[in-house]
């Protein structure tokens, strides 16, 4: 409760952490601020064949060439057509053995709010859209839920399986749920 | 001395691996029978470099290790003793125990050093059984020359040591050299401070010091002027041994022989250290070396690129018509300048074959022993170049291919005798560049391969039929297939059954394929083709449904537009295609990659026929565009392996593209048809022989 948007105190505690929201269907999701290299806007991927459906595809990243993740799609939303306001945000994560760039596709990307240690809750049981795993913390800020995502876990299970390198069928990948 | 001696622990270990290389080299030129000096040399300053830094380190497992070696190799050096088999047997092991060692110590373990003392002991036991067999050699020129000379007893030795001011300058510390010596025994030194200048023209950098220096301690000379080696030109040096009162003329007589003796062994060790430094065998580590001159081409590249860039700009900010002829020229230049550039970095990567070839008489010496084979290795065309990356990945199948000559190619001594063939068997390795490919070869004069046995045991593992006519070719082709093997025993070395196949699915994986020629009692032949790099290719690009894809231009035979009447079907779901006498099974992409699930209309649809080693297979596409240079980005770095597709490129329009994998587009198709995976990839295999 007592958490407070930074922009108003502009003084960072030592037990806050910062967080990027972005809207998925109405609900507000978080993710640790660090992850985030950069937010873009949604432009057109390769598809990659044979791929999980949630894989929208690849773009080139000044170079790079990075999986983007459609995450509706991923938690069992119904998909909707990317638009203007659809935003990529490229995550950037230790991996199980190295560093891995990937983009999120996002509804809208929403605050910057820094949360103290005290005023995360954790997560009750229940059965949501998303798997409840991947839920770290729960925080309220304005009367507003927010469900703040263990990205890493997200991505490094709930993506990629752990054998990731075996040369397994790639359908088999992530319907572990 | 308080210095941070970690940061030269890196270098040390770099170094040191980099020496014991260039010792096995050496020690294996000895085991072939020429007892060059320069050799022993060589291997001597290799060990006597990781004896030093290694007591530098504190490593003194490995100083006290080397430092037995060193006194065997000093034996060796000055002729005391021979270079026999059995001696440099051990120190071949001796090398692979200080390999580990340094390797533990280097990721920071405790190294098991078991290995190392049991191993000492019998380098230990080496040099004094040589040393009582030279005493004897040389006793009888002592005898004719000095009498009884060998009686006096040294019992220590006085040392005067003035290094010249720029000592400290080439590198070495008086420190460390003075307790060195003072492991040796009881030492008593006297520092003269007289050459010290006032502080005012005190030179920080420069050694004004000398030293008296009294050691107690019955050691050989050799040892004391081992300590000084690197500092011989740069120093006043006066050993003077210290003996048991002896007879005045004798001890005179002998120092000035030692004292010419030492002169002599000067001239030659100055030498060697040039000779060392010229032929020090390449190694390879994760750092490239890369000489000046290709980095100055590159620099001068760049500074051409940011000629035709200002030119360009220039063009860019009043543009009109007529200066388009200029901005094409311009254009047309930044091209050829990117070209080159792109040339010039991949040239950096372009490694000499050397250094793959370089572990292999280490391993043939070894393998031959196990198998009481006698074997000489011969390599060609070590200067031939390929990328680092690809060099890296052929090194497995390389070292099996070589085994595999070695156990199944080769005779036994008798059995060569028998066939009129030397004793010796030839493994050769080869290597040469045929346009954007590197052709590597390993080769044995053994028995070759027997066409009959190889078809006997494919028709009893059910690989072929008894009917079936197969030429040489496919015949021996049918090895490289999994779970063959003709070895009648199953050796420690190969043989398990796995093996050639897997030879064979690494080289597909680098884009490569694999050859066999051999002919019965004459020998056999691997033949690996490899790319040059796997940085760029020359694609083709083409589109399935409204994607983009990119086949590597070199694995494309032809394309064509299918007539419905050389299309048949077989089976449930292959289909092939007759191009002139050949049988070829249809790929249908849009079908493997799931892209339209709706069977295409064969007519006149455009098939581009690859090729994978000797097998054919046809791609079904939708609309051929251009052909141009890519360079090939992992997929794997942020996402995963994907069957199929070897890779990710980033096009003109910065959009990216698919690369193809034919080998696992293969793979992919055969395992879409039947869930029987290999058996079923035989099977279609079959089909195309049969049919032919």
């Amino acid at each position: 409760m007592e958490a407070v948007k930074e922009r108003e105190t502009g003084i960072a505690d030592v037990n806050e952490n910062q967080y990027l929201t972005f809207m998925l269907s109405g609900e507000e999701y978080g993710v640790d601020i660090l992850t985030v290299q950069e937010l873009r806007g949604w432009e057109d991927a390769t598809p990659i064949p044979n791929s999980p459906s949630f894989v929208s595809g690849i773009i080139n990243l000044r170079g790079v060439v990075v999986p983007i993740i459609n995450l509706r799609d991923r938690f069992g939303l119904e998909n909707r057509a990317f638009d203007a306001t659809t935003v990529v945000i490229i995550v950037k994560l230790a991996g199980n053995d190295r560093e891995r760039v990937l983009g999120i596709v996002v509804d809208a990307v929403s605050e910057v709010y820094s949360i103290s240690g005290s005023d995360l809750k954790p997560p009750p049981d229940m059965d949501g859209a998303i798997s409840i795993e991947f839920v770290k913390h729960l925080a309220t800020i304005d009367n507003k839920m927010i469900i703040l995502l263990d990205i890493n876990r997200l991505i490094n299970e709930g993506i990629f399986s752990k054998k990731e390198t075996a040369d397994l069928d790639v359908h088999e990948i992530s319907v572990e749920e | 001395m308080s210095v941070d001696l970690d940061q030269f622990k890196g270098i040390f270990f770099e170094e040191s691996f980099e020496n014991l290389d260039a010792m096995e080299t050496g020690l294996l030129a000895l085991s072939e029978g020429e007892t060059d000096l320069e050799t022993v040399n060589t291997i001597f300053r290799g060990a006597h470099s990781i004896k030093g830094g290694g007591a530098a380190f504190g490593f003194d497992v490995v100083s006290s290790f080397t430092h037995v070696m060193e006194e065997l190799l000093d034996k060796m050096r000055n002729g005391e003793m021979e270079a026999d088999f059995a001696s440099v047997n051990i120190l071949l092991e001796s090398v692979d125990v200080l390999r580990e060692l340094l390797k533990a110590f280097q990721d920071g373990l405790e190294p098991d050093d078991q290995r190392a003392l049991a191993l000492k002991l019998k380098l230990e036991e080496i040099r004094d059984g040589a040393s009582g067999v030279s005493e004897i050699a040389t006793d009888s020129q002592i005898e004719v020359e000095a009498g009884d000379t060998r009686d006096e007893e040294i019992i220590g030795w006085t040392i005067h040591f003035l290094p010249y001011e720029n000592l400290l300058q080439t590198g070495n510390d008086p420190s460390l050299m003075l307790r060195e010596l003072a492991c040796l025994g009881e030492m008593s030194l006297q520092v003269h401070t007289q050459r010290i200048p006032p502080l005012a023209e005190m030179d920080p950098e420069k050694c004004y010091l000398s030293w008296d220096i009294e050691l107690k301690a019955p050691v050989e000379r050799d040892a004391i002027t081992e300590i000084f080696e690197w500092v011989e030109d740069d120093c006043d040096l006066d050993i003077q041994p210290v003996v048991q009162p002896v007879e005045r003329r004798k001890m005179e007589r002998r120092d000035e022989e030692r004292r010419t003796g030492e002169g002599a062994g000067l001239e030659r060790r100055k030498e060697d250290r040039r000779a060392v430094g010229k032929d020090a065998a390449p190694a390879p580590s994760a750092t490239i070396r890369v000489s000046t001159e290709r980095i100055d081409e590159i620099i001068d590249m760049v500074g051409e690129l940011v000629i035709t860039q200002s030119m360009l700009s220039q063009l860019g900010e009043d543009l009109d018509l007529a200066k388009l002829e200029k901005l094409r020229e311009g254009l047309e230049q930044l091209e050829r300048n990117s070209r080159e550039l792109q040339e010039g970095v991949m040239s950096i990567r372009m490694q000499p074959i050397s250094f793959a070839f370089n572990r292999f008489p280490r391993m043939v010496h070894d393998v031959s022993q196990k198998l009481s084979k006698q074997i000489r290795l011969e390599t060609s065309g070590e200067d031939t170049e390929m990328d680092k990356t690809v060099m890296e990945k052929i090194n497995d199948p390389l070292v099996h291919l070589v085994r595999n000559s070695i156990d199944h190619g080769l005779e036994t001594p008798n059995e060569r005798l028998e066939a009129g063939k030397e004793e010796e068997g030839i493994v050769r390795l080869n290597a040469y560049h045929q346009g954007s490919f590197v052709i590597i070869e390993v080769s044995d004069d053994g028995s070759g391969l027997d066409r009959e046995r190889i078809f006997t045991k494919a028709v009893e593992r059910g690989l072929v039929k008894e009917s079936d006519e197969l030429s040489d070719d496919q015949v021996f082709r049918l090895l490289l297939e999994a779970g063959f093997s003709t070895a009648e025993q199953v050796s420690d070395l190969s043989g398990r059954g796995v093996g050639l196949d897997v030879v064979r699915k690494n080289i597909e994986g680098l884009g490569g394929s694999i050859d066999i020629r051999s002919e019965l009692g004459v020998g056999t032949t691997f033949a690996i083709r490899l790319p040059l790099t796997l940085a760029v290719l020359d694609g083709q690009l083409f589109k399935v449904g409204n994607d983009t894809f990119i086949l590597p231009l070199s694995s494309i035979v032809e394309s064509l537009q299918m007539d419905q009447k050389c299309i048949s079907g077989v089976a449930s779901d292959i289909e092939l295609y007759r191009l002139r006498d050949e049988y070829i099974p249809i790929i249908d992409l849009s079908k493997t990659f799931s892209i339209n699930e709706n069977p295409k209309n064969m007519e006149n649809a455009l098939l581009v026929v690859v090729e994978l080693g000797e097998r054919h297979v046809g791609l079904l596409i939708d609309e051929l565009l251009g052909q141009q240079q890519v360079v090939i980005k992992s997929l794997e770095t942020n996402y995963q392996r994907v069957t199929g597709i070897s890779g990710a490129t980033i096009l003109g329009d910065g959009t990216v593209s698919l690369i193809l994998d034919v080998a696992g587009l293969i793979e992919m198709s055969h395992l879409d048809q039947n869930n029987g995976g290999k058996q079923q990839k035989m099977t279609n295999n079959n089909l195309v022989l049969q049919e032919q």
